[in-house]
Formats: C-alpha cells, sequence, structure tokens
C-alpha cells in the first residue's frame, strides 16, 4: 500500500470536487462547523450523533453503518476522502471506523480542514443533495481495536503508546487544555505506556510528517515496530490518528486503537496507574 | 464581519476560580482573522489548539506555568510568551 492509496492532498481533492465516484466527507470536533462551511460537495458525518450508540457507550453496529452510509449516499464502490478540524482527529477516527466496518477506499485529506483554510481554498455553505444508496458493510474488524482487558495484558509486554499531551500523561491535567477540566476519575496513565503524542506526527499546519521522519520517531521513543502495539488517548480520537500512522502509513501489522481510552482506563477500580512522566 | 472583542469567548458556566485560563483574540489591522492558535508548554511540545471564532477569540484551560502562543493565520505565523495562573485571565491580544 503506498501512502497516496490512504493519504491524499489538497490538491488531489480540490482535482476531484466533481468526481462522482469521489464523497468528500466532513468530521470535526466542533459538529457546527460543516454548517458554517465546508469544502465543496462534501457530506457530514457527526461523530456524536452518527458514529455513536444512543444509549450505550459503544459504536453504532454493522446495521447502525450501512443505514449511515446508505442515507450519506455512499456506495461501497466510492472513494471517500475524510477530513475535518483539529488535525483530523475526528476524521481519523471516522476513518478507522470506515476501515473497522471493511470500506474498500478510503482516505485522509492531509491537513484536514486547517490547511485547506490555510491555503484560502474555497470554503461554501451549500450543502450537496446525494441519492440515498444500498450500502453493505462487513462484520466488525476486531483485529483493530482494543478493549480494557487487552490493555491490562499489554502491561509490560506489548507496546503501549499514550498519545496525549504530555501534562495529561503525567496527571496533571484530565483533558486536553482547550476543554473544561473534567473526564475520568484519576489523573495518570497505563504503566510501561510510553508517551508520544500525536502532535509529533504531524507539521505545524496539520500536515503529517514523511514516512521516514515518522518511522524514526517511533523507533526514537523505543517503540518496537515488530512489537503488537495498542494505542490510547482520552476517548479514542486523537490515538485513531497514531493507528492511521503506525497501521497505514508505515504498514505495522497488528495495531489497535483502544477507544475506551483514558475516560475508561482512568474510571476503573482496581487497576493500576501510574503518574509523573 | 463584526469587529474583533478584546478578551475570550463567554465563560458563563465555568468555575473560573479553579482554572487556569489563557484566552484572547487574533487580529489583522485591527480585525479579526480565521485561523488557529496553538497552545505549545515550556518545552516547546504541542499541548493544544483551537480555531479562533468569528470575532477572533481563543481560549485555553491550561495549567499555571509558562506558555507559549503560536497564531497561525494564511499567510503568518506569530508566537507570544506568556505565564498563566490559576483563577486569573491571562489576556493575549496578537496582532498578526
Amino acid at each position: 500500500m503506498s501512502r497516496t492509496d490512504v493519504l491524499v492532498d489538497a490538491d488531489w481533492v480540490q482535482a476531484h470536487l466533481d468526481d462522482p465516484k469521489v464523497v468528500v466527507v466532513e468530521v470535526d470536533e466542533d459538529t457546527a462547523a460543516y454548517d458554517k462551511n465546508h469544502i465543496r460537495n462534501a457530506v457530514r458525518i457527526d461523530w456524536q450523533k452518527d458514529l455513536q450508540d444512543p444509549v450505550r457507550r459503544d459504536f453504532i453496529d454493522q446495521a447502525g453503518f450501512e443505514a449511515l452510509l446508505s442515507a450519506k449516499g455512499i456506495a461501497n464502490d466510492n472513494t471517500v476522502v475524510l477530513y475535518g478540524g483539529n488535525n483530523n482527529w475526528f476524521a481519523s477516527y471516522a476513518y478507522w471506523y470506515f476501515k473497522l466496518y471493511g470500506h474498500g477506499d478510503v482516505r485522509l485529506l492531509d491537513g484536514g480542514r486547517k490547511k485547506w483554510e490555510l491555503d484560502s481554498r474555497e470554503l461554501v455553505v451549500e450543502q450537496p443533495e446525494r441519492a440515498a444508496t444500498q450500502y453493505t458493510a462487513q462484520p466488525a474488524d476486531s483485529s483493530i481495536r482494543a478493549f480494557r482487558d487487552d490493555v491490562l495484558n499489554a502491561i509490560g509486554t506489548l507496546n503501549l503508546v499514550d498519545v496525549r499531551s504530555p501534562d495529561e500523561f503525567s496527571g496533571k491535567l484530565l483533558a486536553p487544555a482547550h476543554l473544561p477540566q473534567e473526564q475520568s476519575q484519576r489523573p495518570g496513565h497505563v504503566p510501561t505506556a510510553k508517551n508520544i503524542p500525536w502532535a509529533k506526527n504531524a507539521n505545524d499546519d496539520g500536515t503529517l510528517k514523511s514516512d521516514d521522519e515518522l518511522k524514526a520517531l517511533y523507533e526514537a521513543e523505543g517503540v518496537d515496530l515488530a512489537t503488537d502495539t495498542i494505542a490510547y488517548c482520552r476517548i479514542g480520537e486523537r490515538s485513531a490518528l497514531t493507528w492511521f500512522v503506525l497501521h497505514e502509513l508505515l504498514g505495522q501489522e497488528n495495531v489497535k486503537n483502544y477507544d475506551g481510552s483514558w475516560t475508561e482506563y482512568g474510571s476503573l477500580v482496581g487497576v493500576p496507574i501510574e503518574l509523573g512522566n | 464581519m463584526c469587529g474583533a472583542k478584546a478578551g475570550g469567548p463567554d465563560l458563563a458556566g465555568v468555575d473560573v476560580a479553579n482554572e487556569t485560563i489563557i484566552q484572547g483574540s487574533v487580529t489583522r489591522n485591527e480585525e479579526p482573522v480565521n485561523g488557529y492558535v496553538r497552545l505549545l508548554d515550556e518545552n516547546g511540545e504541542f499541548t493544544a489548539e483551537v480555531p479562533t471564532s468569528a470575532t477572533g477569540q481563543f481560549r485555553f484551560f491550561a495549567r499555571p506555568g509558562k506558555w507559549t502562543l503560536r497564531a497561525l493565520v494564511p499567510g503568518a505565523t506569530v508566537d507570544r510568551q506568556v505565564v498563566a495562573t490559576q483563577g486569573e485571565f491571562t489576556e493575549v491580544a496578537i496582532a498578526v
């Protein structure tokens, strides 16, 4: 798999805005951002309303994913290009969903909404109308998703990569610094986890670093790329970006994203936690 | 476009006494600019990033200490150093 099979630049997207086989999808942490403006012909997926089970803390299931993509007018043979704010945190999270449910051709817009805006490229208010499809999803691929017991069993044996900021890792903060300080019951990190903040993967403009730079980053931090890896953050969106880097760009075979992440682990009774660096 | 507002967005519902708030606005020729503000810790490590509001405002809930704010707007990048204190507003006006 080459880098362009999973990651496209803004020029590529610009050239395919009217390509009927390409569907551009915006997924933002700020779910109202799309209403303000978006890339022309892009549809929206709301990570809270569309991708989460409305009652339990879990994903939508296979049937729910089929219904969602059918309603959005996305077909199985479409090339889906995901982008969003916050350096593609939630676009990466959605990318991971698309892979989990077996979509054939899904890619990220390198740099996401920020790069598009900093380039002063066109953004519009008009929303496209796409005819509904009959989308068929695959059963969820559990090989790329970690649960809490996977994390506990990985302590001291597998690579655990905590992609939160250094202050969240050390326990000084419970959440990113632009959000109010609430979330898990306890601060800290999973013992033996290495703190490699997601931002180290990206340049200031949100584009991802080269494959060589990324490989050097993880090797310098002591991550053996031949060993299985679990990435986590607070709710699994930033770690989806690291999952994308390790699994999709660097080709590491067994990488799981722990979407329960610190909001689950830091609220469990009796599990080991470390504080500090 | 309405003009730039001083300070950060509305703080209704936030327990200000327990927060360490860094906020302000980004302007160009005294008009608000749509862009992004990054918060870097004292080692220069990325900590957070927010888009500016329609009125050019931004806000971070941080911790006490030294920080760098990096404003990214089309065609310009500007850094500002600040020291934040719990229970106080650290106000930063960034002209690009």
